[in-house]
């Protein structure tokens, strides 16, 4: 794909967002590890999805996830201390606390949640979409979603839906090739996910998910086609999960070392990095500072959420309603 | 002015055909969306064909339009999910599940995500949803679209849940769920579609409460309970007890969740029995719920254990003789009533 039309401040930008995610991941496998949180699905090596994605979109824009997405909240902006404080479960988080790593979101940025249940956010993002439309904004919802969640009905009726209304939504599923531990070419007929769109009548798109100038690319064309009115594009993004399904299992039980060599060889900040310094985009000196206050803004969110208190007990029964009696 | 110009007769799809079109026309965030709900999908010359399987939505098609009033596809996990999506976003959809037994192919959307994100998120995420759909045995459909099911969603923590009784409450009752903030299903008994009701409905807009249940009438003897269409049961049967010499008191519960505890333990408090009657299954039911509040609440109150009269343990029966056996009835109801009354 061509590239000559992302300029420096769209890669800079996504390389600081994918940076920013990958320290992150880091440091909240640390913090499971340590024993703080539990079930952390961790989103390295699929970083490239959505920043590529995101660079077309706004805080007006709306994106949903999945129960992998730590990375989808930050390449839509949300604010690090207080997805941190939501993973260790303490009041200043995103949802207080009480959602976690799994139901992240924040309104205010367009990040309409992350969801436990596979698939389960589609038709959401279809409805998000439908007031995008009915209210006549220029507003896109963005929804991804697992190669697993690809099996799952509601991704069909939704394309159906959102084909005969054409609605202003992009389906993107990250196919990381894993649904927890069962593989892609077992599980799904046919062998490709972004052939299914033709039944709908709407584009489908297979691209290099490790590559974020071409999700960049491809995104851009999703974008604008929703904006224009002309309906859903479903995007396939060929990715990779680098660790298991929540963290702390074997992924070898399951796929080889060579095969995750083989991705991790092509890996998404490398060549984004790569990219930069080839085209004369900037110094090796701006990608270390950009490095280095990625790591810092990482290391403070840590530490807000370690020193933010747990929710105070009433918590528990606050926001069941907005009013019930 | 006469009797029949001071009272309102209108039947309980007009009612809520009525609530629908006037917050339609008051609140331009209110959509309404599922199968059929207009019919013929855009073909121009067949514009408003069916206006829904009971018409409950007839007419809106050509005063709204296609925007606010949408055919969907038969995918209700598709479109109730929609419904959620658009209510978390700036609209107030009103969604018809055609009938409760459909939940089962949507219930992730209603019991994952419309009730939980507000939870979820921390308060700031609000689902101003609404789900109206149809309930009840009695017009020989059998298993699968007769179910009344309500028991179900009481169970979760985020939703709210409704039944009318007559056309005055359903019209309220549409009305304020439309606009209550969180997301409220309205479980219309389609054997109340097809009955003739005496309450005057007035035509301006009004809404009846969400949680507040009603007194149909005063009595010291015995309470009966009832729910949409079982409410008309308990007063048939009161009438009946009445003519044996008693005083009924009846309790239109109205409201499932919230449900109005405090109206049902006063009531209890000053009959001393009660007798709960409620199409649902058994099992984990209404009634159930509230024999154990009453056990738990008011049972130095008591001069009889708490009565149940349920649907059996069994699917609805699609023979017309066994589905008047399996849907509470005025006999019922009395001969529970007379075992506890003395």
């Amino acid at each position: 794909m061509p590239y000559t039309e992302i300029n420096r401040d769209s890669l800079l930008w996504m390389y600081e967002t994918m940076v920013t995610i990958r320290r992150f991941e880091e440091q909240s496998r640390r913090e499971a590890d340590a024993g703080k949180l539990r079930g952390m699905h961790s989103s390295v090596g699929q970083e490239a999805v959505p920043t590529g994605l995101c660079a077309h979109l706004d805080e007006n824009d709306y994106v949903l996830g999945t129960h992998r997405s730590h990375h989808h909240c930050i390449a839509k902006g949300l604010d690090l201390n207080h997805m941190m404080a939501e993973l260790l479960g303490k009041s200043t988080g995103t949802g207080k606390g009480k959602g976690g790593t799994m139901h992240i979101a924040d309104i205010d940025r367009g990040m309409l949640g992350a969801n436990g249940v596979v698939g389960s956010n589609i038709p959401v993002a279809t409805g998000v979409a439908l007031t995008a439309k009915v209210k006549g904004t220029n507003q896109v919802s963005v929804v991804f979603f697992g190669d697993g969640a690809s099996s799952q009905g509601v991704l069909h009726e939704s394309m159906n839906l959102a084909g005969i209304w054409k609605l202003p939504v992009i389906f993107v599923c990250e196919n990381n090739r894993y649904a927890e531990a069962t593989p892609f070419e077992y599980s799904v007929a046919g062998g490709s996910i972004s052939n299914r769109a033709d039944g709908y009548g709407i584009p489908g798109v297979s691209v290099d998910g490790q590559s974020v100038m071409d999700m960049f690319e491809v995104g851009r064309e999703a974008v604008a086609r929703a904006r224009a009115g002309d309906g859903p594009t479903l995007i396939e993004a060929q990715t990779y999960r680098y660790m298991g399904h929540f963290g702390a299992d074997d992924p070898l039980g399951y796929r080889s070392a060579e095969e995750q060599q083989y991705y991790i060889d092509r890996d998404c900040i490398a060549n984004c990095r790569a990219h930069i310094l080839e085209g004369s985009f900037a110094e090796e000196s701006e990608l270390e500072e950009i490095d280095a206050s990625c790591l810092a803004a990482v290391n403070e969110a840590t530490e807000f959420a370690n020193k933010s208190p747990f929710p105070d007990p009433e918590e528990l029964l606050q926001d069941v309603y907005v009013s019930y009696s | 002015m006469t009797q029949a110009e001071a009272t309102r007769q209108i039947s309980f799809i007009q009612a809520i055909n009525e609530a629908l079109r006037q917050e339609l026309q008051r609140d331009p965030s209110v959509i309404v969306m599922g199968e059929d709900i207009a019919g013929g999908g855009e073909r121009e010359d067949f514009q408003d064909a069916w206006g829904g399987p009971m018409r409950l939505t007839k007419g809106l098609v050509n005063e709204f339009g296609r925007n606010r009033i949408r055919d969907t596809p038969i995918s209700e996990a598709g479109f109730v999910g929609a419904g959620v999506g658009a209510a978390a976003s700036g609209l107030r959809p009103v969604v018809d599940l055609m009938y409760v037994s459909f939940y089962g192919v949507c219930a992730d959307q209603i019991t994952n995500n419309a009730a939980k994100m507000h939870y979820m998120f921390g308060g700031k995420v609000t689902v101003p949803l609404t789900i109206m759909t149809g309930i009840g045995a009695g017009t020989n459909s059998a298993a699968q679209h007769s179910e009344t099911l309500y028991s179900i969603f009481t169970h979760f923590p985020g939703l709210k849940c409704v039944v009318p009784s007559n056309p005055y409450n359903a019209k309220g009752l549409m009305t304020a769920a439309i606009r209550d903030d969180d997301p409220v299903i309205v479980f219309n008994n389609r054997q109340l579609m097809g009955l003739r009701f005496d309450d005057h409905v007035p035509e301006d807009q009004y809404t009846v409460q969400i949680g507040k249940s009603e007194i149909k009438q005063e009595g010291d003897d015995i309470t009966l309970i009832g729910i949409g269409f079982t409410t008309r049961v308990c007063m048939e049967a009161a009438e009946e007890l009445e003519e044996q010499g008693y005083s009924v008191e009846v309790l239109d519960l109205l409201s499932l969740s919230p449900m109005d505890n405090d109206a049902i333990l006063s009531s209890v408090q000053k009959t001393r029995k009660v007798v709960i009657v409620d199409e649902d299954y058994p099992r984990c039911s209404i009634a159930a719920d509230i024999s154990a509040l009453v056990a738990e609440e008011a049972f130095d109150y008591l001069d009889a254990p708490p009565r149940r009269v349920n649907a059996p343990h069994a699917s609805v029966p699609y023979s017309r003789p066994l589905e008047a056996l399996y849907v509470p009835n005025k006999e019922k109801v009395v001969e529970a009533a007379l075992e506890i009354i003395d």
